[in-house]
């Protein structure tokens, strides 16, 4: 099977607009016939919801939240990028086209991304227009900044609440198609399976979090904006609630996922402080802006630190190893995201990690105090500060702050051609649940981008055009399709309630994330990933004997919605492996160990691995089939990424 | 167990769902470390309760960086702990000694009827932002962004506003079970910045107008909600918020014709 | 009509209700204590007892005292059923409730209203009630020297049933007979328990008025970072301080000071 990615002809710079004429448009009259279905109110869905609903379309939107404002799109910190080159320092689309190609590894489509840069300007007008508070200057007009080591200032942010401030935005348009009866809104909803009707997605099963009831909803079409699936780790940056159920349950209907091994590790995290902890707090990116990252010299000094024998303000200016500007001095500190976090692992793993645990290094802020006084760094960083204070209990204006990476961002998902369809007919996926913009990585400040692009300004095009030949008849609720999969997500959960083992849930999860976090994290090789397939399938196994699940399936039940979610982790778990063995090349978030230039950095193979891998289900405990969508750069030269 | 670490004793409000009564319910949670957060320290207890074979407790939670506005645990006489401006997912077991006992209770208010355990049903919140908490504008058509300059003072003061996270702390802590902290948020945010102009009374009008109808109780300005407020909102935007309300009701003529004709 | 009902039926249309009307009380508040300053002088009662003939006998005043009346009702059926709609709103209560930054009177206003409201029936009954409906305040005449100034009072008994008050001058002599309301304040002034009463409800209008002064501005949304501060000064010094102060020090002084 060939993968038709559906990328338009012609020049780059009018590829999205001749689509956008070219795709088929719905009668005005006829969009009140359709009803589409939006699962999850982050970014992406909250953002395509608001937008189909105002075009006309009947939409029903889902969250599992108690209110679509929780999503977690919510608790992006540090900013939203724009080509608006408002700063006049020589940005364009071009250059953040250029950026995002460069920066995920060249491994995203160029057609895709070139589309995101060209929309993003629209993103910023559309968000203020809503009365969402952006940063601006004394003069009334926006604020920008640097963000991720990007070369111009094209990051717009609120304070360090973008991700708030934007969802916010995104919820009050929701907000508005709900009150005008548009939307319709189904909290406490979980998503359990897709509906899939002589090939084309035509509706989903869904659970009600509170009674335990299981209904079938239909539409013509199904836009899945579900999110990442960090939470395949255990400890990520995530919500707890974060989960992969619904992109899997779309992808064992037959959707192919794109790139599953390509995750993103940020480096500035709250380091963990033991066993009981259950989720990871991430600090903005722009701590390193004047932070320095550091760790002692020798093992013996950071074993003298572990034990409190030696107060680390007591370490010696000469004792103390400053990594990143050591080994990269042109970039120092702002080095990309994923090479900063390999090499605090470096440290760690050479035994020369700090605190009591010894698994995270220092971010010093001795010297900036020094240099912009207490004030200006408060100014600057005071909300950061103080959240890592209550979190630590450690004061980072008297010592540094101690830092360790985490999983933040899934760069793959399900497999999206130019028109977010996947490769089932009518079933769409936006923002983070798919693979397609950020390669493999993602630049600060480019998630809320995509999310919001895909929302606002992609989906309302070409959803249409599938509405459109399909034409407004209404779906047939009565197809013996609806009552199959009802049925077989109910026995599914009877399967699960019958689970009275030994072991909890989260017990299982915490072993996986363990699993995947040591042989499928940072740094991969071929021997660590075939251990780990097996420790995962014997893990899968174990959970369908031994996991306890409590209660029964007409309640609050959060042991059974645990269970599910991450009895479908240990199956995507094997697949992010499967995915990272095929992949023998180091690219962006994706470091085999095997593939590194002498200096131990990624190496690409561009000979053999520029494409896209799409992954196709084919039954269970069955070796999914890999199919290959090739790569094509006719814009840029593709280089090997430096930042010595 | 590395030293330092508490025993504690917890009373804590079970409750099947919404039909049924509930009761409090003692629990030991033992070995708890003072750098574990206080859902964490539930975490370790609802491990326990499920190896036990017994229902764990249930409590609204997600992204435990204090951002979501999900969790909701009234401790000890305060909505989200003792400490202040921070929510439940931020508190650690450090605010607490070795030896206390600690209650633990869901919001309490007739707007917020509990679920289960400690998790309450808050959709008057959205009830209340659909009425009118939007700037009416479709996706596309607008103007550029910087074609509408906002004096730095009102943008700063309208993102004060709009940092409100919808968790209900204010609600919890109200002794009247107010809802004006949050409601004010909204109208005040979209009602400072130029955007929100064309709406601005009809908003307010619509929005309190929701508010009374989901029962909560009225505002007798102690400032209780401002004071336990995880992000720290003003209690001058209920101030805002009743200036609007009273100009659109009482002396904007334009508001009453368009009323008259609303109905 | 509609339109307002709507308006003053809504959860801030009471509360802008009770703001006025809490305002409205308080202005009269500077206005009664300043003619009671008048029981300070030692002038057998003259002054007061004038004044008080002249607050019953002008009807522009008389009017406004209606309103007042009115006013207080209006506060204080609005403060009830604020109140029920309040404790609706919360009907499962919590087992523990910790100090919070709120200050006590803003959390009691109901309980001191309550006092003031208990207190201003007994005031009202003993003093305004008996001085305009019952014969029991008694008459008094004060005869003037109106060369030397020196005043003279004795008991007058009016003839008729029908006298109010009257003023005369003859040879050179102001004569003035009104109802003698002074006395009855001096009687009511000896007992300890109704100095004491008067005292608790003076403590309880300071507290009262501590939170409403400034609560009534933040109702009404006259909020500003420049002229709320000064409001609160107004609030504290006159009404939660120099007002209750002032009252209260008449019960006190006079039972202590006059046989």
């Amino acid at each position: 099977m060939v993968l038709d990615a559906k990328i338009p002809a012609g020049p780059l710079a009018e590829k999205w607009s001749t689509h956008k004429f070219n795709l088929k448009l719905v009668n005005p009259a006829n969009k009140r016939k359709y009803d589409i279905i939006v699962v999850g109110t982050g970014l992406a869905g909250g953002a395509a919801a608001a937008s189909l609903a105002e075009l006309g379309y009947n939409v029903k939107a889902f969250c599992f939240q108690d209110s679509p404002r929780r999503a977690h799109s919510i608790a992006a910190q540090g900013g939203i990028n724009a080509a608006k080159n408002y700063r006049n320092d020589g940005d364009s689309v071009y250059r953040l086209f250029y950026d995002t190609i460069k920066g995920g590894d060249y491994r995203a489509r160029e057609g895709n991304v070139y589309r995101l840069a060209e929309v993003s300007v629209n993103i910023i007008d559309q968000c203020v227009a809503q009365g969402v508070p952006f940063a601006r200057e004394y003069g009334g007009l926006l604020d920008n900044r640097s963000f991720g080591g990007a070369q111009v200032s094209r990051t717009f942010y609120a304070r360090g609440q973008t991700g708030q401030q934007l969802l916010l935005g995104a919820y009050s348009a929701l907000n508005r198609q709900i009150n005008a009866g548009k939307v319709k809104m189904f909290t406490r909803t979980e998503m359990l399976d897709v509906v899939i009707v002589d090939g084309k997605a035509q509706g989903i099963v869904t659970r009600n979090l509170e009674t335990g009831k299981i209904e079938t909803h239909s539409g013509h079409a199904v836009l899945l904006c579900t999110g990442g699936y960090g939470n395949v780790f255990y400890l990520s940056t995530n919500a707890m609630g974060c989960n992969v159920t619904a992109a899997w349950r779309a992808h064992k209907r037959g959707a192919f996922f794109g790139n599953p091994c390509y995750t993103q590790i940020h480096p500035t995290c709250i380091p963990v402080t033991g066993d009981h902890q259950s989720k990871l707090t991430l600090m903005s990116e722009s701590l390193r802006n004047d932070g320095r990252v550091w760790a002692p010299k020798t093992v013996e000094l950071a074993q003298k630190l572990r034990k409190g024998e030696l107060k680390v303000t007591d370490l010696k200016e000469e004792d103390r190893d400053y990594f990143l500007e050591r080994k990269y001095p042109s970039f120092g500190n702002l080095v990309p995201r994923d090479v900063a976090s390999r090499n605090g692992k470096e440290m760690v793993d050479e035994g020369r990690g700090v605190g009591s645990t010894g698994v995270a290094v220092f971010l010093d802020f001795a010297d900036a105090i020094k240099r912009l006084g207490e004030d200006a760094v408060r100014a600057k960083y005071g909300n950061l500060f103080d959240m890592y204070y209550q979190i630590t209990n450690e004061d980072p204006y008297k010592q540094p702050m101690r830092i360790y990476p985490a999983v933040h961002y899934t760069m793959g998902g399900l497999w999206v051609d130019y028109n977010l369809m996947t490769n089932v007919d009518g079933l769409y996926a936006l923002g983070e649940a798919n693979f397609s913009d950020h390669g493999a990585n993602r630049l600060g400040a480019s998630a809320l981008m995509q999310g919001l692009a895909d929302g606002y300004f992609v989906i309302p095009y070409t959803v249409g055009d599938y509405l459109a030949k399909i034409g407004p008849k209404p779906v047939d609720t009565k197809h013996p399709a609806f009552e199959q999969t009802k049925k077989e997500v109910e026995e599914r959960i009877k399967k699960l309630l019958a689970l009275r083992g030994s072991k909890t849930v989260d017990e299982y999860h915490r072993e996986l994330g363990h699993i995947m976090w040591e042989y499928c994290g940072m740094a991969r090789n071929e021997e660590g990933l075939k251990k780990a397939k097996g420790l995962i399938q014997n893990l899968r196994a174990d959970f369908w004997k031994n996991a306890i699940v409590l209660g029964e399936n007409e309640e609050l039940n959060q042991s059974l919605e645990k269970a599910g979610r991450v009895a479908d982790f240990l199956e995507l778990g094997e697949l992010m492996v499967d995915d990272a063995l095929m992949r023998k090349e180091s690219c962006g978030g994706h470091f085999r160990i095997e593939s590194q230039t002498p200096e131990g950095e990624a190496l690409r193979d561009d000979e053999h691995f520029a494409f896209v891998s799409a992954w196709e289900y084919k039954g269970d405990n069955q070796p999914e089939e890999l199919h290959k969508e090739e790569l094509v750069f006719e814009n840029v030269h593709l280089t090997q990424r430096s930042y010595k | 167990m590395s030293n330092g670490n508490m025993n504690l004793t917890l009373k804590v409000w079970r409750q099947k769902n919404a039909q049924t009564a509930g009761k409090f319910v003692t629990y030991k949670a033992e070995g708890i470390s003072p750098d574990m957060s206080f859902l964490e320290m539930l975490d370790v207890v609802n491990e326990s309760l499920v190896h036990k074979g017994e229902d764990p407790i249930y409590f609204d939670h997600d992204c435990r960086e204090g951002i979501c506005g999900m969790c909701s645990l009234y401790i000890n006489g305060h909505p989200h702990g003792p400490k202040r401006a921070i929510t439940t997912c931020q508190l650690h077991m450090r605010s607490f000694h070795d030896g206390q006992t600690i209650t633990i209770e869901p919001w309490r208010a007739a707007p917020f009827p509990v679920i289960k355990d400690l998790a309450v049903d808050r959709s008057a919140f959205d009830r209340i932002q659909q009425a009118g908490g939007y700037v009416s504008v479709n996706t596309g058509g607008v103007p550029d962004a910087n074609e509408i300059a906002i004096p730095k003072v009102i943008a700063d003061e309208a993102f004060n506003s709009a940092t409100c996270i919808g968790c209900g702390a204010c609600v919890a802590a109200c002794k009247n079970a107010s809802a004006m902290l949050f409601v004010s948020a909204k109208v005040s945010q979209l009602g400072m910045l130029p955007q929100g102009q064309p709406e601005r009374y009809r908003r307010v009008q619509s929005m309190v107008a929701q508010m009374d109808e989901e029962g909560f109780g009225s505002c007798t300005n102690t400032g209780a909600c401002e004071a336990e407020c995880p992000k720290e909102i003003k209690l001058t935007n209920i101030s805002r918020m009743n200036n609007d309300y009273f100009s659109a009701k009482l002396f904007r003529q334009e508001e009453l014709h368009e009323q008259s004709h609303g109905e | 009509m509609s339109e307002f009902k709507q308006t003053f039926n809504s959860s801030l249309g009471k509360k802008l209700i009770m703001a006025l009307t809490g305002l409205f009380l308080c202005t009269f508040l500077i206005v009664h204590l300043g003619g009671n300053l008048l029981l300070f002088k030692h002038d057998d009662g003259y002054a007061f007892n004038v004044y008080a003939n002249f607050l019953t006998h002008f009807p522009p005043i008389e009017v406004i005292a209606y309103i007042l009346y009115l006013c207080i009702i209006v506060h204080a059926i609005y403060a009830l059923v604020l109140t029920i709609a309040n404790r609706k709103a919360r009907p499962v209560g919590y087992a523990v409730t910790a100090s919070d930054n709120a200050s006590w009177q803003s959390k009691n206003m109901g309980l001191l209203g309550s006092i003031l409201l208990l207190f201003i029936v007994i005031h009202m009954s003993d003093f305004w009630y008996r001085y305009k409906y019952t014969d029991s305040v008694h008459f008094k005449e004060y005869r003037t020297d109106l060369s030397s100034g020196e005043r003279q009072s004795i008991e007058f008994a009016p003839a008729s049933a029908d006298f109010e008050n009257s003023v005369q001058t003859v040879n050179n002599f102001e004569i003035v007979r009104v109802k003698d309301l002074h006395d009855r304040v001096q009687t009511s002034f000896k007992q300890w328990w109704y100095v004491l009463f008067y005292v608790i409800a003076m403590v309880a209008v300071s507290f009262h008025l501590k939170h409403g002064f400034q609560s009534a501005f933040r109702t009404l949304g006259w909020v500003h970072r420049k002229y709320t501060p000064i409001v609160e000064f107004i609030g504290t010094w006159l009404f939660a301080v120099i007002i209750p102060l002032g009252f209260a020090a008449m019960p006190v002084v006079y039972y202590f000071t006059r046989s």
